[in-house]
């Protein structure tokens, strides 16, 4: 329905554009400026990845989970150990640490769906916090609190505009793949388990078995983001996978917009450029997250997208002022049936 | 393990309990009545714990600065109930949200104002020095804390069972539309539990401090255990509180001896498990 009302919005055409100026963008990239700029591109992308992954959950699902950061650990911490310990070699690593992030995400889930609302945050914040905890005290696994270092990028992309293209590539097959899955009639389904579980159990669908599924497929593409990251950094340590990790992937998706795809990844940009950014300038960029977090709260609740659209809509208003002028009242009505009618 | 060492973590187990159970209590009666996870209250903690530092610094006395931290810390949550958290009143997400970015902020400010070095609180006199307990020595401040967690507990449990102030805290867990229904101004309710909820948080910051130290990150730390002895013992319940400290006290301090390695294991595991199949608590009942 929200996606119904963003073509309403703004036209299709007129989206396919940006869409695509945005991708010739990406691909320029690392022709047009620093190999700084690159890297902080580069982080975009893998929490760009994450931020959606958190957002199948918490804006699709209606399930705002508060550990993912935990769930990016385990494939992070996975695969590093494999690579660094025991030298795998990338393909192998990846793959096992996919296979075991998807293990434990349907084990989470398992446990997590039982609940909603929020012991369903605090379910997948001790959750989390498990994997943090295992991080933190389990030394011969996991280097304690020096973390795994000299985590191998695979050998094509060890130079830094090489990785963020393979990043890239990455995320867009995940990118395509979520959209597609959104779209289709099990991204319908949770949305209306969203909206309403009770009617959806009543219409014979099989609630908690939905949200086992949109929980390890969200682990899966946290996962994802988890190789990505711990490539990125040839290095992963315990702050990585804290509490305070996932609250940031969390902001990332309530500042750019949950419920949307484009939001996420949006939010991702904005939480990336202001940590690599503003710290250059501001010591006191936590402040700044969170007082960013406390407005978006109050004043903004469907983010940047939502301000996106009732931007475009008040835009698309002042254009049709000489009509609405003929016939008074009827315009600004509209948009108000249809506001209830996307619950914004 | 050795009879004395067995008394020495027993008793590292049940001081350190009490701390978190003025912490837990707090988070409990806000979790309970309000329906707020308040994930700002290890921010609080640790706010009121720097604040007694330099009260301590400024005036020298350590009664002072314990009342001191307590009160400032109230007066932070009144005004943190009174602007922020009541324009969400009722929506679970934009709740946990906003307690999570005043979470950033208080911990960020504390780094800005207090520094990253570990600040430790100096306690007076007679707390400074060692009793024999058990044929061990032991440190009179640890005890102290355990006193302070009874005496706060018997105010607790005489507020909530003999006062009409408690009746209504009562009736507002079990039933708050009930409650408001009844002619009884919640919104006023709810800012002053919040508020005696922070107090709370406050007076464990000052004693957390000169126990445990106060540095970045000492937040998240404690909350995360309070979290645990909340679930553990069931929202809204002071008995469960008291017996979720005590068992959190004594797995945290049984495990570090141990099993190091799976020192948050220990603590986070029964906290998953006891969510997914009985979330309002071992002790507590559904509402």
């Amino acid at each position: 329905m929200r996606a119904a009302a963003l073509a309403r919005h703004i036209p299709a055409p007129l989206q396919l554009g940006l869409l695509a100026a945005a991708l010739v963008l990406a691909i320029a990239l690392p022709y047009l400026t620093s190999s700084f700029y690159v890297s902080v591109a580069t982080q975009i992308l893998f929490f760009g990845l994450l931020a959606m992954s958190i957002d199948l959950l918490g804006g699709y699902t209606g399930l705002m989970p508060l550990g993912h950061a935990g769930v990016l650990g385990i494939s992070a911490y996975t695969m590093g150990y494999l690579v660094s310990r025991l030298r795998w070699g990338w393909v192998e690593a990846a793959g096992v640490a996919l296979a075991l992030t998807v293990l434990v995400s349907l084990l989470f889930g398992f446990l997590a769906v039982r609940t909603r609302g929020i012991f369903f945050v605090m379910i997948t914040m001790a959750e989390g916090m498990l994997v943090w905890g295992l991080a933190y005290r389990w030394a011969s696994v996991t280097g304690a609190e020096n973390g795994i270092r000299g985590i191998a990028r695979p050998a094509f992309a060890t130079l830094y505009w090489q990785y963020y293209y393979f990043a890239l590539v990455v995320f867009l097959l995940c990118a395509l793949a979520l959209w597609l899955l959104v779209r289709s009639p099990f991204g319908l389904t949770l949305r209306g388990i969203r909206e309403s579980e009770s009617r959806m159990r009543t219409l014979g669908y099989n609630v908690t078995l939905h949200k086992l599924l949109a929980f390890t497929i969200s682990g899966f593409f946290a996962g994802v983001a988890g190789l990505l990251y711990a490539w990125y950094n040839q290095y992963i340590s315990p702050s990585s996978v804290h509490i305070s990790a996932s609250t940031e992937g969390l902001l990332m998706v309530v500042l750019g917009g949950a419920g949307t795809l484009l939001g996420p990844v949006l939010g991702a940009a904005v939480i990336v450029a202001v940590k690599n950014l503003l710290s250059m300038y501001v010591a006191r960029w936590p402040t700044v997250l969170g007082l960013i977090f406390i407005v978006v709260v109050l004043f903004a609740k469907d983010g940047l997208v939502g301000l996106g659209r009732r931007g475009w809509a008040a835009w698309q208003q002042r254009q049709q002022r000489p009509v609405s002028a003929a016939a008074p009242g009827a315009y600004p009505m509209a948009v108000d049936e249809e506001r209830a009618a996307t619950g914004s | 393990m050795t009879a004395d060492t067995f008394a020495l973590h027993f008793l590292n187990g049940v001081t350190f309990g009490a701390l978190l159970f003025l912490l837990a209590s707090g988070f409990t009666l806000i979790f309970g009545l309000m329906r707020i996870t308040n994930l700002c209250h290890g921010g609080l903690y640790l706010v009121g714990g720097y604040i007694g530092f330099s009260l301590l610094v400024f005036t020298g006395n350590f009664w002072l600065a314990l009342v001191g931290a307590g009160l400032a810390i109230a007066a932070l949550g009144l005004v943190v109930e009174r602007t922020l958290l009541r324009q969400v009143r009722g929506q679970t997400d934009p709740e946990v949200l906003l307690t999570l970015g005043l979470a950033f902020v208080l911990g960020d400010l504390a780094l800005a104002i207090w520094g990253g070095d570990p600040l430790t609180i100096r306690t007076p006199g007679v707390l400074r020095e060692s009793v024999s307990l058990f044929g061990l020595t032991y440190p009179v401040f640890r005890l102290f804390v355990v006193l302070v967690g009874v005496g706060i507990a018997a105010v607790l449990w005489y507020l909530m069972h003999h006062t009409r102030l408690g009746a209504v805290i009562r009736a507002g867990v079990d039933d708050r539309e009930m409650v408001d229904a009844m002619g009884i101004d919640i919104q006023r309710l709810f800012n002053r539990v919040f508020a005696f909820g922070a107090f709370l948080a406050g007076l464990a910051g000052l004693l957390g401090g000169a126990f445990l130290a106060l540095y970045p990150g000492a937040d998240w730390e404690i909350l995360l255990l309070a979290i645990v002895v909340v679930i553990i013992g069931g929202p809204g319940s002071l008995v469960g509180a008291v017996v979720g400290s005590l068992t959190v006290g004594l797995i945290d301090a049984f495990a570090k001896a141990l099993v190091p390695d799976l020192l948050y294991f220990t603590l986070f595991a029964p906290m998953v498990l006891i969510l997914a199949w009985r979330p309002y608590g071992l002790l507590g009942r559904a509402s």
